[in-house]
């Protein structure tokens, strides 16, 4: 897949290298004037429509489905049961590795959560498909639901996050709570979150013999293509997956979803195209989602003010029949100095759909509760939140002693700070009034996340023209990796954007990992990269062994390469371009590959994250409880900034998130049936433009000569973190009430009576 | 697909004809209706689209100084018409807290007066629903019912009516115009809502057919427009309904309250009218006991109806808040953010 319509002709002016330009998104006029194909805008010749049916019983089996009822309906062309479902090469209910999770394919009449598909009608329609999908009136063996992390026996799971311990201790935690002077003792609950990205999961699936085409969006095409190689046993080469835009992913479309793989089991069975897109309501239990979770936090501290003893354990929830634990105590791990630090996990088995990963998985879930009972160890103390947070700042990863490969964090906070102007914030709550006479407050939180590396792969080509193509599978979600991966091709190749193009987003391009883990720009960018200059050498290889070259007998390590030439570096007048060099050697193109991987050395001696402060301010209506976040400042160190611009965007965009982690977002869940009640845009409440008032994003300097050789860590994810803190803390600043269970609301500040 | 009827009547006569058959439903922007539609709670077998009647889309100035409201007038129209809302400001203010700017620019006024309650148990087919399902119980009684009613429910329904354009209206002794099948007749907004009781399918007093044409504003309505304001509690700043909301009119008198208008939102299956409060002000000076002993006359029947005993206090204070709002005077512009309490004007009483 190229993306072929947009203009190669780029009206940006460069300075000196792409990487570091604030261009704006290549495919941001596509987007605006409603060119860009996403997957369920294509509708190949002979395509009908398929609608899930899903439960309406969190647990229980299906008795009956009137499919004579829906097959009869006009326009319906078949009804897929777990009776007729095409057969599979692989039990969807088999996990042969941590990354493989179960999906629900019409296996069995068993139902294990709300909004689980049971079958599926195709028909000619979409309203044809939707009516045959309620005529199915299915008839149900319920069983009682279990509900909430009280809803079933606790246990300690095997393992959290991506196969991390469940619990991790580091010196003695109770003797340090023991010695301290100050304790705090705190529990905070979190709500279940639900993915709701503008487009849903949606497939257009086409089936050619043994070979499929499928239109998806995907985070991660290669993971996928596998996947789907797997359950219908077909070679990977047979599958093509296409996945130019994504209406947004935020880790629910990283593992190709079991509605997904539905649509394809459709196509099989009526043996023509099918599009499936999953309406607003179902994505709210196949697709992953983020657990509730209680987690009590006990934090020592000594006469000056610096931790003695930090323990964190977290409850979660997890489906009953697969293994994903949201590793919430985890981030006490990496952010503040303690000489005992405990973290643990237990967890519950419910009947809700495999919660997985959603932006930030674990960090931002564990970063409200630990970035509150700093505050509070703060508060207890007498010390200004953002003084106590750089009394205990952590010189070296506090679990693992390990240097950090950078950390700019102090530069963070100073900056942060300035630009709010938190020195005037008044220590103790309920000070600040503004001219209406609404409260306000001020608090801080510290965001972090890891800085990871995946594996990828990239091919780079000079062409004959001395132009360039750069070819990797890599994934936009809508954060700008068609722009920003484009910069470091060009970087790579040493030619202005306008002389590359770029290709992406489909699965027969080299692997380039997936987006998640906010490592996309980091892995696959370093692929593009390394294939850039691997295409270099092969063309300086060339130029410097022929005699009729300038460069001849410069060597690779005399060379340089820049704006579409090699140019001698003792001698730049010595030069020659791209298109000569192959010219003479009678070459059409010559291309390089490239690959990426974490450093194993680099990771087993530094403790790798980016980090980052944001302050917010909020007001709060002291009689009503209305509260709004009026003013957030972020200053983040995330590694080399490959797009200032896009850059912001992650960061404004986790922000945004974090308030409405504090403030909005909650899963409203029947407490009887276990039932989400508001499974729609109107009552599932995230932050609208009137929430934002203003915020902004300070891009802190920070070089890492570890992470990669790019210097880049991710900016995805780590904007949730901190944030909700932030926002939780001037919540507290500003009412002197100490809200533990999220999102707050109004009434949880509301003046008593009297 | 559900297949049924549609049919676009040319005049008033021939959509109540149209609309008189069982299972008739009138279509007019059907940003309510065609939601109800999509989920399966509403499956009428016949639309009346109504949107093709000429002259239900006019706002025209009465002989005796009132205002009639064409039933097609769109939200946002009417909230914009200058003349409108410097009569009525705090029904425009109300209008344009509602909903979002999408939906207020296709909603129309007779829909808003006939939005069904937002209930999730109402809009899902799956759990019991009295309204839904007459004598199939009420799964919100014992469910999530933070922001059900507390004011005039019964065991059969705690639903709450959403609109907030209703709460000025009814504040205001709006009537609303009806065509049936024996002829023109107008009764009170007030008379058009009913309480649950035992029949919480039965929502309004509209018979089968009947067609809100207009609505009117009386002219002694407008002389609150100096001292009248919407205030509503809600989750986000934009785009949702009241947790609870209050509008408040007074005629001031040489520093006095010549006589109060005051209605709740959020709190019942109707909006909500507090005579008692209004009574309760007359005469008097404005101040904070005054307003205080009217949020309590407002709210003395109330009753949490599961986990929303705060909606009660919450709701008291709003009345205090929204008098004193109205005391200290409508502001010469209509307020960026209509109806939050971010949007008060410096004078307005925010000390706890």
């Amino acid at each position: 897949m190229t993306l072929e319509i947009l203009p190669q002709a780029s009206p940006h002016i460069r300075h000196g290298s792409n990487i570091g330009q604030p261009l704006t998104r290549r495919d941001g006029v596509l987007k605006v004037t409603g060119r860009a194909r996403y997957a369920a805008d294509n509708h190949p010749p002979g395509m009908l429509y398929a609608v899930l049916a899903v439960s309406s019983i969190a647990r229980g089996r299906v008795k009956s489905l009137n499919v004579e009822a829906a097959k009869s309906h006009k326009g319906v062309v078949d009804v897929m049961t777990s009776v007729n479902r095409p057969k599979l090469a692989q039990d969807p209910d088999e996990k042969s590795n941590p990354f493989m999770f179960r999906l629900d394919l019409l296996q069995n009449d068993r139902v294990r959560y709300a909004n689980q598909p049971i079958a599926v009608v195709i028909a000619e329609s979409l309203e044809a498909a939707t009516e045959g999908a309620a005529l199915l009136a299915p008839q149900y063996e319920a069983e009682p639901a279990r509900v909430g992390l009280d809803g079933a026996e606790s246990f300690v799971p095997p393992g959290v996050g991506v196969g991390g311990p469940a619990e991790i201790r580091k010196g003695d935690v109770e003797a340090g709570l023991d010695a301290a002077t100050k304790r705090i003792d705190a529990t905070y609950e979190t709500p279940s979150q639900y993915h709701n990205a503008m487009e849903p999961h949606a497939i257009v699936a086409a089936w050619d013999g043994d070979r499929l085409s499928i239109d998806t969006p995907s985070q991660g095409l290669a993971m996928a293509r596998g996947r789907i190689a797997g359950l219908f046993g077909l070679s990977p080469e047979n599958i093509h997956i296409r996945s130019p835009f994504l209406g947004g992913g935020f880790g629910s479309k990283g593992l190709i979803s079991g509605p997904q793989i539905l649509g394809v089991l459709a196509a099989k069975l009526v043996g023509r195209p099918v599009k499936l897109v999953l309406r607003r309501d179902q994505m709210y239990g196949p697709v992953g989602h983020r657990p509730p979770t209680r987690q009590r936090l006990r934090i020592g501290v000594d006469g000056e003010g610096r931790l003695t003893a930090l323990d964190h354990r977290a409850k979660t929830a997890s489906s009953t029949f697969d293994d994903f634990f949201e590793a919430a105590a985890d981030i006490s791990h990496t952010l503040y100095a303690s000489p005992a630090i405990a973290t643990s996990h237990e967890a519950v088995r419910i009947d809700i759909g495999t919660p997985l990963f959603m932006r930030a998985p674990g960090e931002a879930t564990g970063s409200i509760a630990l970035e509150s009972a700093i505050d509070e160890a703060a508060a207890a103390c007498g010390l200004d939140p953002l003084a106590f947070r750089v009394r205990n700042y952590a010189e070296v990863e506090p679990i693992s002693g390990k240097p950090f490969s950078s950390k700019a964090l102090r530069e963070c906070y100073a900056q942060g700070a300035e630009r709010f102007g938190w020195a005037r914030r008044p220590l103790a709550p309920r000070q600040m009034r503004d001219k209406d006479g609404f409260l306000v407050g001020w608090g801080v939180g510290t965001a972090t996340f890891p800085a990871l590396m995946f594996h990828a792969e990239a091919r780079a080509i000079i062409r004959r023209d001395g132009t360039g193509l750069v070819e990797s599978g890599a994934h936009d979600m809508g954060q700008g990796a068609w722009t920003a991966l484009a910069q470091i091709a060009a970087d790579g190749l040493a030619l202005d954007l306008d002389q590359i193009e770029f290709r992406a987003g489909s699965s027969d391009l080299p692997d380039a990992g997936i987006a998640g883990g906010s490592a996309h720009t980091a892995t696959a960018g370093m692929a593009i990269h390394s294939a850039g200059a691997d295409a270099i050498a092969k063309l300086a290889e060339l130029a410097t062994r022929d005699e009729r070259s300038p460069l001849y007998g410069a060597g690779n390590a005399g060379l340089v390469a820049r704006n579409g030439r090699l140019r001698r570096r003792d001698d730049e007048s010595r030069s020659e371009s791209y298109a000569e060099i192959l010219a003479r050697a009678g070459l059409g193109e010559i291309e390089g590959r490239g690959a990426s991987a974490a450093d194993p050395a680099a990771q087993s001696t530094y403790a790798m994250h980016a980090h980052g402060a944001v302050f917010a301010e909020v007001k709060v209506d002291p009689d009503l409880g209305q509260i709004r976040a009026t003013r957030l400042v972020g200053a983040f160190a995330a590694g080399r900034v490959i797009n200032p611009r896009l850059v912001r965007s992650q960061y404004h965009g986790g922000m945004i998130w974090g308030v409405s982690f504090a403030l909005n977002e909650q899963a409203i869940i029947d407490r009887r049936s276990g039932r989400v009640m508001n499974a729609d845009l109107a009552e599932y409440h995230v932050p609208v433009n009137a929430d934002i008032v203003s915020i902004e994003a300070l891009l802190v300097h920070e070089d890492d000569p570890y992470v990669n050789a790019l210097g880049v860590k991710g900016v995805g994810e780590i904007g949730v973190t901190g944030a909700a803190g932030a926002v939780a803390n001037a919540v507290w600043h500003a009412t002197g009430m100490r809200v533990r269970r999220f999102p707050i609301k109004l009434e949880d500040v509301l003046t008593p009576a009297g | 697909m559900n297949t049924f009827d549609y049919v676009r009547p040319s005049t008033v006569p021939d959509a109540v004809a149209a609309a008189a058959a069982p299972g008739s439903a009138y279509l007019a922007s059907g940003t309510n209706l065609l939601d109800l539609m999509k989920v399966g709670v509403a499956r009428p077998d016949r639309l009346v689209d109504i949107t093709h009647i000429a002259g239900l889309d006019r706002i025209e100035r009465l002989p005796d100084g009132g205002l009639r409201i064409g039933a097609l007038v769109r939200n946002a129209d009417l909230a914009h018409d200058p003349d409108f809302a410097r009569s009525y400001p705090a029904v425009a203010e109300a209008l344009l807290s509602g909903a979002s700017a999408q939906l207020r620019n296709a909603a129309t006024i007779g829909g808003n007066l006939l939005q069904r309650p937002r209930c999730a148990y109402f809009y899902d087919p799956f759990s019991a629903c009295n309204k839904r399902a007459p004598g199939s119980g009420c799964d919100a009684l014992h469910g999530e019912n933070r922001l059900h009613a507390v004011l005039g429910w019964s065991p059969s329904c705690i639903a709450v009516h959403p609109s907030d354009f209703c709460v000025p209206l009814i504040a205001l002794d709006a009537f609303v115009e009806i065509e049936g099948r024996n002829g023109r007749r107008e009764i009170s907004l007030d008379a058009l809502h009913l309480l649950p009781g035992d029949t919480p399918e039965r929502e309004t007093a509209l018979e089968p057919g009947d067609l809100i044409v207009a609505l009117r504003l009386p002219a002694r309505a407008a002389v609150f427009a100096g001292h009248a304001r919407y205030l509503k509690l809600r989750e986000r700043t934009s785009y949702a309904f009241a947790v609870v909301s209050a509008a408040a009119a007074l005629e001031m008198e040489d520093g006095a309250i010549r006589q109060a208008r005051l209605a709740l939102g959020g709190v019942a299956a109707k909006p909500w009218r507090a005579r008692a409060a209004e009574e309760s002000l007359a005469g008097e000076r404005p101040g904070e006991a005054i307003f205080r002993r009217a949020a309590e006359a407002a709210l003395a029947d109330a009753k949490p109806s599961g986990d929303n005993a705060f909606k009660i206090e919450l709701a008291r204070r709003i009345v205090v808040r929204a008098l004193a709002l109205a005391a200290a005077g409508t502001p010469a512009r209509l307020p960026a953010l209509p109806g939050s309490p971010f949007s008060s004007a410096p004078g307005a009483l925010h000390d706890a």
